[in-house]
């Protein structure tokens, strides 16, 4: 339904020759892709094989080793610290167990970055809040502490205060993940809606082959064992017509014939 | 009643061995040990195959996979091929199952045994790391003040005012209670010794010189470290398990400025004050105990008291308290920053900011009572 929207702008976040290590230990090396503005982009890879590790490398949470991100054209890791501070602003990022801040209310959760980075009054920001959280589908849970939510409205709490800002980017770290099938989708539907609303662009990290189907425009497919990036492009694409077989039987759930197997989304 | 397993391996004329299983197999009651059959793969001239034989097989649970796994693996070493076409189809089965995927070579960790030498060398070279991170999280937080003296830091004042009457108010009832008695055992102390001489009414002077120049403000940084330091370090650790912590710099928000300074504070502007109340508390419990055993009145005891105490003795004090209650937060709030991402690595970081808390605090009172006799203060 959205995809004539699809991957038709420039080039928002480009990911250029990026090698990320743990100490000595290479997670992956030479990865270089880029975003289009306004579509969703999914990376996707085995269990522990860097998908986390790059989201933090993209949203500046650690250094790499070499290679850079860049944003709309300007260095992430080459700027001062001032500036990414300021980059920062631009995107918001839905951590995988949603990382609400445990001593706040889910209004103060979301009011947060508010407060901090817009001169809205008190009154301003309650009614912000209230739409964000009604965004999310938790209206009337203002006053509620994360501990008293379930995993799945805890993920969309998180994502109100992502989108607080209204950010240009929105990350997200395995938005299915712990969620019922039911829940999950109604999250990528979510996720859609956002884009084709915002126009936001979202970068999704993801193994769940019905969601990354579902929403993906663009992929990244990393390998474990190969340390680098092993295909990019639209996920159905590759399923079908990778030249590489790991990738092609990676989508296809191991099946030998991509071709043939269904996913249940096509 | 189970049958009692049995294993008969015997060898035939064609160089087969035929192993032979009946009874019950189950973990709950003993099985035979198949060293034997291993013994015979692993001696010289290893038979030409072997062959399974389940006849008398009664029930079976993981105790036969187990023993036939451990001979397959032995086989499959030596290059002797197996039949166990016999087997019940289950068994056979989870026994393709467990062989199906070879034993990765480097998964298998060897227990690295280290000599004493170089045990006490990577201890040792711990410490200095751990040092190195201490004197460097102390900069950052130098920093972190400084901003917030320029009015730059990014924090909210409400989690201030929650820190300080975390730290402060919530602690008064512990401190009263600990340097209440303090107080009184030290007069205890002082009358049983100085009556001797007559000299009962310097426990005053002994108990007031005491309390606040050198045991308010330890046993108060003391049962701060216990109470606060491990607060931060839980806290500031579980929100790093949590992702908190990344979640705060992902949106551009200085963790150190927004959880640390917080606290920081609060515990450097609480602990002087507790001190002091301390101290009071403390002369209260000595001057309990002294009218009750001296023959004193409360005006010449307080008066003795007040002569004992310069300004300068109390300044002392409150001087130590500063430098143990910036050392108590800077060590609770190192650890929980520092700490790793799980459960386990909260316990050991509260643990570990407890520990350094105390250490910092007895060393800084060491060094800061060579300096105090040395400027004659």
């Amino acid at each position: 339904m959205s995809r004539e929207h699809a991957g038709t702008g420039d080039a928002h976040i480009t990911v250029s020759h990026l090698t990320m290590a743990y100490g000595d230990f290479v997670i992956q090396r030479d990865l270089d892709f880029s975003v289009r503005r306004g579509e969703v982009f999914i990376v996707m890879g085995g269990s522990g094989c860097g998908k986390t590790t790059l989201l933090k490398h993209m949203v500046g949470l650690k250094a790499p080793v070499s290679g850079d991100v860049l944003y709309g054209g300007q260095s992430f890791w080459n700027a001062t610290d001032e500036e990414r501070e300021q980059a920062k602003r631009r995107f918001g990022v839905l951590f995988q167990g949603g990382a609400l801040w445990s001593s706040m209310t889910l209004a103060e959760n979301v009011g947060l970055p508010l407060r901090l980075y817009t001169g809205l009054g008190d009154a301003e920001v309650r009614d912000v809040t209230a739409y964000k959280l009604a965004l999310v589908g938790l209206a009337g849970f203002e006053q509620y502490y994360p501990s008293e939510l379930s995993g799945g409205m805890k993920k969309r709490a998180g994502l109100a205060r992502a989108m607080a800002l209204d950010p240009e980017i929105l990350y997200f770290d395995e938005p299915s993940a712990g969620l019922d099938p039911l829940s999950a989708r109604l999250l990528d539907e979510l996720i859609l809606e956002l884009r084709d609303s915002l126009g936001t662009t979202v970068v999704v990290v993801s193994h769940e082959l019905a969601s990354i189907f579902t929403i993906g425009d663009n992929a990244v497919f990393l390998d474990g064992s190969a340390k680098t990036q092993l295909a990019v492009g639209n996920p159905r694409t590759l399923r079908d017509s990778s030249p590489d077989p790991r990738v092609r039987s990676f989508l296809s759930r191991g099946a030998t014939d991509g071709q043939a197997t269904g996913t249940g989304v096509n | 009643m189970a049958q009692p397993a049995h294993l008969a391996a015997s060898r035939n004329a064609d160089g087969i061995l035929e192993i032979r299983l009946s009874g019950d197999w189950l973990l709950a009651t003993p099985v035979p040990p198949v060293e034997s059959v291993l013994a015979e793969l692993r001696g010289a001239g290893p038979p030409a195959r072997i062959e399974i034989e389940a006849a008398g097989l009664g029930r079976w649970d993981t105790a036969l996979p187990t023993a036939l796994v451990a001979i397959e693996r032995a086989a499959a070493a030596a290059g002797v091929p197996v039949s166990d076409r016999k087997l019940p189809p289950g068994a056979q089965r989870l026994l393709r199952l467990a062989l199906a995927v070879e034993e990765r070579v480097d998964a298998r960790r060897a227990p690295v045994q280290r000599s004493l030498v170089e045990q006490v060398g990577q201890a040792s070279l711990r410490v200095w790391a751990e040092v190195i991170d201490l004197v460097s999280f102390i900069g950052v937080c130098a920093q972190s003040l400084f901003r917030m003296v320029r009015g730059r830091a990014t924090y909210q004042r409400s989690d201030l005012l929650l820190a300080i009457q975390e730290a402060g108010a919530e602690s008064l009832p512990i401190v009263s209670l600990i340097s209440f008695l303090i107080g009184m055992i030290f007069a205890f102390v002082g009358v049983r010794q100085l009556e001797q001489f007559g000299a009962g009414i310097y426990v005053a002077d002994l108990v007031a010189v005491a309390m606040v120049r050198e045991m308010a403000p330890i046993m108060t940084a003391i049962i701060m470290a216990g109470r606060t330091g491990a607060a931060y370090a839980a806290g500031l650790g579980t929100m790093k398990v949590n992702e908190e912590i990344d979640a705060l710099s992902s949106m551009g928000v200085n963790p150190i400025d927004f959880l640390v300074l917080p606290r920081l504070v609060a515990l450097i502007l609480m602990l002087p004050l507790l001190t002091l109340y301390g101290s009071l508390l403390g002369v209260l419990g000595g001057t309990t105990v002294s009218l009750i055993m001296l023959d004193v009145s409360f005006v010449q005891y307080v008066a003795q008291t007040a002569d004992s105490m310069g300004l300068s003795s109390l300044l002392g004090g409150l001087f130590k308290a500063f430098v143990y209650g910036s050392l108590v937060a800077v060590a609770g709030c190192q650890q929980g920053m520092a700490c790793g991402d799980s459960a386990m690595a909260v316990g050991q970081a509260t643990t570990r900011a407890v520990v350094m808390g105390i250490v910092l605090i007895i060393v800084s009172a060491a060094l800061l009572t060579v300096i105090y006799i040395t400027l004659d203060i």
